[in-house]
């Protein structure tokens, strides 16, 4: 807690934890207390500004831990099945990636592979790093360098985008061979619904207030 | 001015973009106090950034569209398909839906992201007044629409990856992916690097 000192005149002084800039248009505005499910907005250009969510790091670490549980299971079974005259070729979500691959298409196999693997799995075990040490009252090994790795991976984690990318598959092949859809495939369409639930109740604020008082 | 109200910029405070928190402009050399992440006003050389990442993928948006995405090779015969040949094939399958998808995904969304950072950066080059709100409402929607692009990308993936069944039929991905996939990753790159800030700095002094 401090206080801003360097008073502007027209501002009262005030204690800086209860002021937030706006991301997009930069007002300065003060926090209010928010009702359960509330999200404040900028009052001039309307970008969503924090969140209030009841029992957030027990609902995020629930989702988090299906979410981790139902990634091995979507990248263990066969995600689709292809047959023609016969011959059955099935795939896994890597696979693509390994066909990329072994046809020399770096570029795309480095995209589809972030995309669709690294970033997804990344982002549920740095949660998991964050939010399980905090749940018990201790500080992870370089919380705020993990935190902001999960930042940044964000919006590389495209699993929804890839759900929509197999349907449209399925449907091109379909003309051509019969698809069936894998174990894999539920258990991956399962992962998005949990980690988008998870991302709707995790509120970042709780990071650092429960740093604030474990340290 | 018009408007009630002070920027942190304004008030000498900077916030800090991955935690949050708001802290004098002055105590942020270092870095945010709570997560240490880089403070900054507003995100460095944002514009000219932002303009070479735009003019990169619209040079890369050309052979994207104009070289094959993908050869089905079916019995010794090979057939290419471009973007727009993808979508006129689902058209003439009747698949009506899929076609607007893919329509929506892989040539509106890149336009309307070209497009939009495009005419977001001449406005603020032009120190424009008009409309703020809306062109930060511009800004979120590109930033938040430039994903769903992957789409294509991602069919080529896993039909490379189920139809490799030797002389029956195999698939391989053309240029034109590697291009398309430029063109989103780069895309996605510029609206990162465009500050919405920028958009209202201007309105804050007098005109």
């Amino acid at each position: 807690m401090d206080d801003w000192t360097e008073s502007t005149p027209g501002i009262p002084v005030m204690d800086l934890a209860e002021l937030v800039a706006c991301h997009d248009c930069d007002l300065l505005q003060r926090r209010r207390p928010l009702r359960h499910g509330e999200r404040a907005r900028c009052t001039r250009c309307g970008a969503g500004l924090y969140k209030e969510q009841h029992d957030s790091l027990d609902k995020t670490l629930a989702l988090t831990l299906a979410g981790v549980i139902l990634f091995v299971v979507a990248n263990v079974f066969p995600f689709m099945s292809f047959s023609l005259e016969g011959r059955v070729q099935e795939c896994r979500i890597l696979s693509g990636v390994m066909a990329l691959v072994a046809d020399g298409k770096w570029v795309i196999a480095a995209v589809v592979g972030l995309a669709s693997f690294i970033a997804p799995l990344l982002n549920l075990l740095l949660l998991l790093y964050v939010l399980l040490p905090l749940k018990f009252d201790t500080a992870p090994w370089k919380l705020p360098a993990s935190y902001r790795v999960i930042e940044i991976l964000g919006p590389w984690s495209m699993l929804e985008v890839y759900l929509l990318g197999a349907i449209v598959a399925v449907v091109k092949l379909s003309g051509m061979a019969d698809i069936g859809l894998g174990f894999g495939f539920h258990a991956f369409a399962g992962l998005i619904i949990v980690t988008t639930a998870a991302g709707a109740v995790f509120d970042p604020r709780l990071v650092w207030n429960r740093l604030a008082r474990v340290t | 001015m018009s408007r009630a109200g002070l920027t942190a910029a304004d008030a000498g405070l900077v916030a800090c973009h991955a935690c949050g928190l708001v802290m004098p402009a002055g105590s942020a050399h270092d870095g945010c106090r709570r997560c240490r992440a880089p403070v900054h006003q507003r995100k460095p050389d944002s514009l000219q950034r932002t303009t070479a990442l735009v003019l990169a993928a619209a040079t890369l948006y050309i052979p994207a569209n104009v070289f094959p995405i993908m050869t089905v090779v079916s019995f010794g015969k090979g057939q290419s398909d471009t973007i727009l040949s993808g979508v006129v094939a689902f058209i003439d399958a009747g698949m009506y839906p899929l076609a607007m998808l893919v329509l929506f995904a892989s040539i509106i969304v890149p336009m309307l992201k070209l497009v939009g950072l495009t005419f977001l950066l001449i406005s603020v080059h032009r120190r424009s007044r008009w409309r703020p709100r809306d062109r930060t409402v511009l800004y979120r929607v590109v930033e938040y629409v430039g994903r769903w692009s992957m789409i294509d990308v991602f069919v080529i993936s896993l039909l490379a990856a189920l139809v490799q069944l030797g002389s029956i039929a195999t698939i391989v991905p053309g240029i034109g992916a590697t291009s398309f996939a430029a063109v989103v990753v780069i895309t996605m790159f510029a609206a990162a690097s465009f500050d919405p800030r920028l958009i209202w700095d201007v309105m804050e002094e007098e005109s």
